[in-house]
């Protein structure tokens, strides 16, 4: 088949069992998940080859992870941190909590840090409205929300995250 | 210990999330019931007699959906909609994250009632971990020969799966949420056809919501008389209310539907933080028409005939709390924002109609606004009502033409004194 189908084929076959044979094309967004979990986007040769797969073309795929916010098709950083600002959100302090992460990170919503480690994302509701401030975080792993939240828990995560994330003086990394 | 809870069982039951505990207490046996002992009919119409209706805001009578299917075209189809985005609304999560089974076992008894041999559970992406939970659930039911070929002996067959939305609202419409599952964009279809005669690949489809599925085993096992001892006569039984905003005490409650708002909010939700008065109530999240609170609306009960008699819907009982403080034009921003980011795009009124609204209400609240931007608002919101395929469109004119009828004032003040506009 193609590079990203021998890259996973078992996992692949495990999501295609899940429809009937001639509906393949319903695992688009599970294959989706799959190459940004690679990339930490969906480059344009993944979308090649899932639509490949999938016997579509390839301007179907790409009109399919435009539509979506979770899916990306431009690299961001490591973590995208997404902070819910929705009117129940806003009425528990989401817009002043989005703000202090703002200043304390020095880059707008929507940017990357310089390191490549944080991309900040103001998004709509994530269903945790009784425990505003909220924000999940986005890897290519998949989601962890992160509730209660205020700005020196906020940073916190962030220092245990960029630990994790540079080097060493041994030259181990991660 | 007396029985608080029926659909939040978790907060009577620990551990109710363990299969073995939920078998303990009951759990499956209404499945078994349905499958060994009653036709599907003899379901279906167990569940219309008790008159439950769709909990995902629609209020539409589950056990007529059911009867629906169109019988002369195989395979059927159920789909759970987990998809659960409403601002306000975080119920369906609470459900399948801590009384997973009582879920999974309405989606199963579902799936029999219409004969359905798959059931797809759509998540909303966010959902990540539900969604890997869930799957683990099923291998378990799949391991106790709860889900799988010839159960309990029959020749019934069900397998349950559990599929991802990737972060958009409109896949909580039904159409939407189907062509999601087919690996499309989600736009809404036209309809007719509904989902029981045309749904997924083509085939007759029940879409139910999360918390409407977790009712039926309770149906089933006790039945519809016993059922319809709770809430109102048209709207009988549980409902869980999501209560948030400027409350001491959000979450979800569950309750009987026609409990009034004063008893939600001042009793359950603990009252207004700061001791500060409430100014307004959406009840059905970010789609509401905003109702003042006045003492008649306070003492109005929560149930799908009461509240459109006030002014609003009931629809997934998401009922935001705002207090004296809040601007009503800055809150109507937030609320046209979300569905201008939110419109699919399919229908022009929609895609046009809130992009406009969003930019007239920037406009109005960052202190810019004239006299004139509030008449060309409030025609822009009546102009798309009515004009597209979904809901969509029509919810998104609910806070505005609401608020600008019920707090016009709010807006003319940011019109008149244009230095009070709002930070942020």
């Amino acid at each position: 088949m193609n590079a990203f189908y021998e890259r996973h084929k078992e996992e692949i076959e495990r999501i295609l069992a899940k429809y009937p044979p001639e509906h393949k094309r319903s695992a688009m967004l599970p294959l989706l998940y799959l190459a940004q979990r690679d990339e930490g986007y969906i480059t344009r040769e993944a979308m090649a080859q899932i639509a490949e797969i999938l016997d579509v073309s390839v301007t179907e795929v790409d009109g399919v992870v435009g539509f979506y916010t979770l899916l990306h098709d431009k690299p961001g950083g490591k973590y995208r941190i997404q902070v819910c600002t929705d009117l129940p959100c806003a009425l528990r302090g989401a817009e002043q909590f989005l703000h202090q992460l703002e200043e304390a990170l020095g880059i707008k919503a929507g940017e990357t840090t310089p390191d490549g480690l944080i991309t900040l994302e103001e998004v709509m509701c994530i269903a945790a409205c009784d425990k505003a401030p909220v924000f999940q975080v986005q890897t290519g792993e998949g989601l962890t929300y992160y509730e209660n939240m205020d700005l020196e828990k906020t940073l916190a995560l962030i220092a245990e995250w960029r630990k994790k994330h540079t080097k060493t003086p041994e030259g181990n990394s991660s | 210990m007396p029985e608080k809870h029926l659909l939040l069982r978790h907060r009577d039951i620990p551990d109710i999330h363990e299969l073995e505990v939920y078998r303990k207490h009951g759990g499956f046996e209404a499945f078994r019931k349905a499958v060994t002992q009653m036709t599907p009919d003899e379901v279906t119409e167990e569940v219309k007699k008790s008159g439950l209706r769709g909990r995902g805001g629609a209020g539409f009578p589950t056990g007529l959906k059911w009867s629906f299917m169109d019988k002369k075209n195989w395979p059927h189809y159920v789909v759970a909609n987990a998809d659960e985005s409403e601002p306000g609304t975080f119920k369906d999560r609470e459900i399948m994250e801590r009384n997973p089974f009582q879920f999974l076992e309405g989606v199963a008894i579902a799936a029999y009632a219409v004969q359905a041999n798959r059931a797809y559970i759509y998540l909303r992406g966010e959902f990540w971990q539900i969604a890997a939970w869930l799957d683990r659930k099923i291998a378990e039911m799949e391991a106790a020969g709860l889900l799988g070929d010839n159960l309990f002996g029959t020749d019934y067959s069900l397998r349950i799966y559990t599929h991802l939305g990737a972060g958009a609202y409109i896949c909580g419409e039904e159409t939407a949420l189907l062509e999601s599952l087919e690996g499309k964009r989600g736009q809404p279809r036209v309809r007719p056809p509904f989902p029981p005669s045309y749904g997924l690949y083509g085939k007759p489809t029940v879409v139910n919501n999360v918390e409407t599925l977790t009712n039926v085993p309770l149906i089933i096992e006790r039945g519809a008389d016993w059922y319809r001892t709770m809430g109102t006569e048209k709207s009988p039984g549980p409902k869980v209310f999501s209560l948030s905003g400027h409350v001491n005490r959000p979450g979800n409650y569950e309750l009987p539907l026609g409990t009034t708002f004063r008893e939600l909010i001042f009793e359950h939700g603990g009252g207004i933080p700061g001791g500060r008065a409430i100014k307004a109530i959406l009840p059905a999240g970010a789609s509401s028409a905003i109702l003042p609170a006045t003492d008649e609306v306070l003492d109005t009960p929560m149930d799908y005939e009461s509240v459109p008699k006030v002014g609003s819907f009931l629809g997934s009982a998401s009922v935001i709390v705002v207090d004296e403080t809040v601007d009503m034009a800055w809150l109507v921003r937030k609320t046209v924002h979300f569905f201008k980011h939110e419109s699919c795009g399919k229908c022009t009124p929609c895609r046009e109609g809130t992009y406009w609204m969003d930019k007239l209400m920037e406009k109005m609240v960052e202190g810019r606004g004239t006299p004139e931007d509030l008449d060309i608002l409030y025609d822009v919101a009546k102009q798309i009502q009515g004009k597209c395929l979904c809901a969509l469109g029509d919810f998104a004119t609910m806070a505005v033409v609401s608020g600008i009828e019920r707090f016009k004032q709010d807006f003319e003040l940011h019109i008149r004194m244009p230095a009070l506009a709002h930070e942020g």
